[in-house]
């Protein structure tokens, strides 16, 4: 035992010592464990979050979103906009630089522009309304507008996937459906291709050419200081090891750590458990819109009353320190968020749930709820609605499979005994919900442009419409309000509940900043 | 010999050709777009098939199949669907850790096995054989997880001797080399040695019966002699195959400890594959586990001879 003893600490002291000499030679290291790995690099061929996480540390944007949500120029110096709210000017900061060492032009920013413009739906509908861009000189550059449109600023500084950012323009003009291969970009970290490993380590090293803005960083938004030297992301897919990871000082930060693991977490001192995306996360119950017994509206306002958020939130994050109940569909404690309409809604109404579907005579009718087994999250909430389902009277199929088959399946837009399916759940962050023109799952553009679950809702798509083309804020709100009556209606999905994503840091890190993406500038490791 | 070899290996031509027409129809024909996956939430069916037709997913099965086929004879694997990187690349990346891994634990399973089982079935029916055989039922019962965790408090959190994850490879040093595979070889070793020292008590108990043990016994062969020399050297080729089956079932089966450990090796390479369905990634690393298979087998059939003098080919 001894002998054994004193080999195991002979390893481990020849390790710890290569691993000292091994930071002092890279100095600062911030190591991370992020919520995915990251599988593929560039941020507008994918909409993965982890994905657009990376794109923040290798590219810049244009306009980018403060803490409060309010859009803040980033990449721009100064812009304006014509008396006719057609003509937007926007003028490029002194000092931009991309990875390899050529100036950022207004060529390279058009070209962006339009590869984003060709994937994101925001981007989309952008295009929709732009005329023209054209390059005033190096740093300048005009867009033109066919007629005026409400969220030119709210586009650009779009927070959440597909996020507008900055790429060469050799690079932008690679077609939008092919991935990008050359990760260079002008943001404030270098991506080190040569030691991404998939599945295990991403790296990036710090950009000494980086001319941060004067501001304080807020959100995406001021300057993005870089504090360390290197920045290494350790993807560790087993949450107990990342937990002991952290404990033991392997890593520094857990971007998400489990809400199992939350409660031995917390007895630690030397770890900080703290929320730092203010908007939260919404879970969507998803039915399909094309066929019985989900066609009919008042069915699909049955299920929304027998809901309980309460029930799902327990059985999903357990902590109500991380959870509330919320009947926004635009997510509560934003800007455009109400809850009126909801008052029948989300009670955990069984009985006049029940008595709908006798009326509707649906009583008894299979539905096909598909359950990923592979997401712990959407599992348990899959388990929840069945048991409602059941309760309210429908012969309930649960189907078992991973998240990727159910992704293909969802898109079936066939009936039932084909191979089509009834529910499905998934969530969607704040950032992304908050605005109706983002929040695809209010989407009324039936089977042809509506998200998986097609409704129709010629009101909505009117509503939403007003929404993008309205420029004044007291206005947008009024539209909101409407957005949020309409939902209650025609019952796009049924919100189950609203949650918030813990971060677990290291004592003694500072400058970790609050934003619904997690950002890596601004931040101290310990002395 | 020689000839008996190249048959082998030859022979190994039919199975890996098996394996990857198997593997791919199986693939296949499981549900699941990684087009989809791609495209994302926004997506809308034109750009999905658009994504379909760049992967190629959209052309007749044989097409892809005799392509995929035709790469892999030129000794291109592929590129991976998600990641953009050459699939030779990323499973290049990731053979040294499950190979140490795989090493590791077989060295450390006999080294303590082959003992524990030869001792046991000397003292067969007495507590020291009840002790090694409750430890050998203890080895199978816990699964590697939960030993995995175990360790991981004892030695990491508890007593700092080793990290908590990750791997070092050979040439940081052979230091962290093994601080980092130490546990991992532990965790999943326990297993192993549980089979082993099972096999081996059983084999080497046989042989002890044996007319010849008896003889030697009263010649006056000392005991040591006696279970080297005659018992364990008789006793060894159901051990050497069960040690190669282990092997083979290492390779497929580290998974779990690679998870648990975050060492990154095939086998959660295959895991995230499996999930996205990135294609070529799987059927890269499947041929690379059944090639590997084989050819354990193979040296476990030759290592017959070398034992058993009386075994030709």
């Amino acid at each position: 035992m001894r002998l054994l003893s004193t080999l195991a600490k002979g390893i481990g002291i020849a390790a710890v010592a290569a691993a000292m000499l091994g930071s002092a030679s890279a100095e600062k290291v911030l190591r991370i464990v992020p919520h995915a790995d990251l599988k593929n690099v560039d941020p507008i061929w994918t909409t993965a979050y982890i994905t657009r996480n990376h794109g923040y540390m290798v590219y810049d944007t244009l306009f980018a979103k403060d803490k409060e949500g309010n859009v803040q120029p980033q990449m721009v110096r100064e812009y304006s906009t014509s008396e006719d709210g057609l003509t937007w000017t926007f003028t490029l900061r002194d000092g931009l630089k991309w990875h390899d060492g050529t100036p950022v032009t207004s060529a390279d920013c058009i070209a962006s522009i339009q590869r984003w413009g060709k994937r994101d739906g925001s981007g989309q509908k952008l295009m929709d309304f732009t005329a023209s861009m054209e390059a005033v000189n190096d740093k300048t550059f005009k867009l033109i507008l066919k007629e005026p449109y409400g969220l030119v600023l709210d586009s650009l500084g779009k927070i959440s996937s597909n996020v507008p950012f900055m790429m060469r323009k050799k690079d932008a003009e690679t077609d939008a459906f092919t991935q990008v291969t050359d990760i260079v970009g002008s943001g404030p970290f270098k991506f080190v291709a040569d030691e991404w490993v998939p599945g295990s380590k991403v790296v990036y090293v710090k950009n000494e050419d980086y001319v941060p803005r004067d501001e304080p960083a807020s959100g995406a938004a001021g300057g993005k200081v870089v504090k360390v030297d290197r920045v290494e992301w350790v993807y560790i897919p087993d949450p107990a090891t990342t937990m002991n990871a952290l404990a033991n000082g392997e890593v520094d930060l857990w971007e998400t750590p489990s809400p199992d693991m939350l409660p031995l977490m917390r007895e630690n001192p030397n770890i900080v458990i703290d929320v730092i995306d203010p908007l939260g996360t919404q879970g969507w119950l998803r039915m399909n819109h094309l066929y019985p017994p989900f066609d009919n509206p008042r069915v699909r306002q049955a299920v929304d009353m027998a809901v309980n958020q309460e029930t799902y939130l327990q059985a999903i994050v357990g902590d109500p320190s991380l959870y509330k109940t919320c009947k926004a569909y635009l997510i509560c404690g934003t800007q455009f968020a109400s809850e009126d309409g909801g008052e029948p809604y989300l009670n955990g109404d069984i009985a006049g749930a029940k008595k709908i579907l006798e009326e509707e005579g649906v009583m008894g009718h299979k539905v096909v709820l598909m359950q990923p087994t592979d997401i712990p999250l959407l599992n348990n909430a899959s388990l929840v609605t069945a048991q409602v389902l059941r309760d309210i009277g429908f012969d309930v199929d649960m189907q078992a499979m991973d998240w990727s088959t159910l992704t293909s399946r969802r898109a079936e837009k066939k009936p039932v005994a084909e191979g089509g399916w009834n529910v499905f759940h998934t969530y969607s962050t704040g950032a992304d919900v908050q605005s109706p023109i983002r929040n695809i799952g209010i989407s009324g553009g039936g089977v042809e442009r509506a998200w998986f679950g097609w409704p129709t809702d010629a009101k909505m798509e009117q509503l939403r419409d007003d929404f993008a083309r309205s420029t004044d804020l007291a206005q947008q709100k009024e539209i909101a309000h409407a957005i949020q009556l309409e939902a209650f209606k025609n019952t796009p999905y049924v919100n189950y509940g609203q949650w918030y994503q813990p971060m677990a840091w290291r004592k003694g890190l500072k400058g970790v900043l609050v934003s619904p993406v997690p950002f890596f500038w601004n931040i101290e490791l310990p002395q | 010999m020689y000839a008996y070899i190249i048959r082998r290996i030859l022979a190994t031509i039919p199975v890996m050709a098996v394996v990857a027409v198997f593997v791919f129809l199986l693939l296949y024909l499981t549900p699941g777009d990684p087009a989809v996956v791609i495209a994302g939430d926004y997506a809308r069916p034109e750009d999905i098939e658009r994504i379909r037709e760049q992967l190629g997913l959209n052309r007749p099965l044989y097409v892809q199949f005799f392509t995929w086929a035709g790469n892999v004879l030129s000794g291109d694997l592929g590129i991976s669907i998600f990641s953009n990187l050459p699939v030779s690349k990323l499973i290049g990346q990731r053979l040294e850790p499950t190979l140490a891994l795989a090493i590791c634990t077989t060295i450390f399973a006999i080294v303590v096995a082959v003992p524990l089982g030869v001792l046991a079935a000397w003292k067969a029916h007495t507590w020291v054989d009840r002790v090694v055989m409750i430890f050998a039922v203890l080895g199978f019962s816990v699964p590697v997880f939960v030993i995995g965790y175990v360790l991981m408090w004892a030695f990491s959190l508890s007593l700092g001797w080793f990290p908590v994850q990750g791997y070092k490879p050979l040439s940081a040093g052979i230091g962290p080399f093994l601080s980092s595979i130490a546990l991992p070889t532990l965790a999943l070793g326990l297993v192993y040695v549980a089979l082993i020292a099972r096999m081996t008590r059983a084999s080497v108990m046989e042989v002890l019966t044996e007319d010849y043990i008896r003889t030697a016994r009263a010649k006056g062969v000392a005991n040591r002699t006696l279970l080297m020399r005659h018992a364990l050297k008789n006793a060894s080729v159901p051990i050497v195959t069960i040690i190669g089956v282990g092997v083979a079932l290492l390779i497929g089966g580290v998974v779990v400890t690679e998870s648990v450990f975050n060492i990154p090796g095939l086998g959660r390479l295959t895991i995230d594959a499996v999930l996205r369905r990135d294609y070529p990634i799987i059927q890269g690393v499947i041929l690379i586990f059944s090639g590997i298979y084989v050819l354990v087998n193979l040296l476990i059939d030759l290592s017959y001879t070398v034992l058993d003098p009386r075994i030709r080919y």
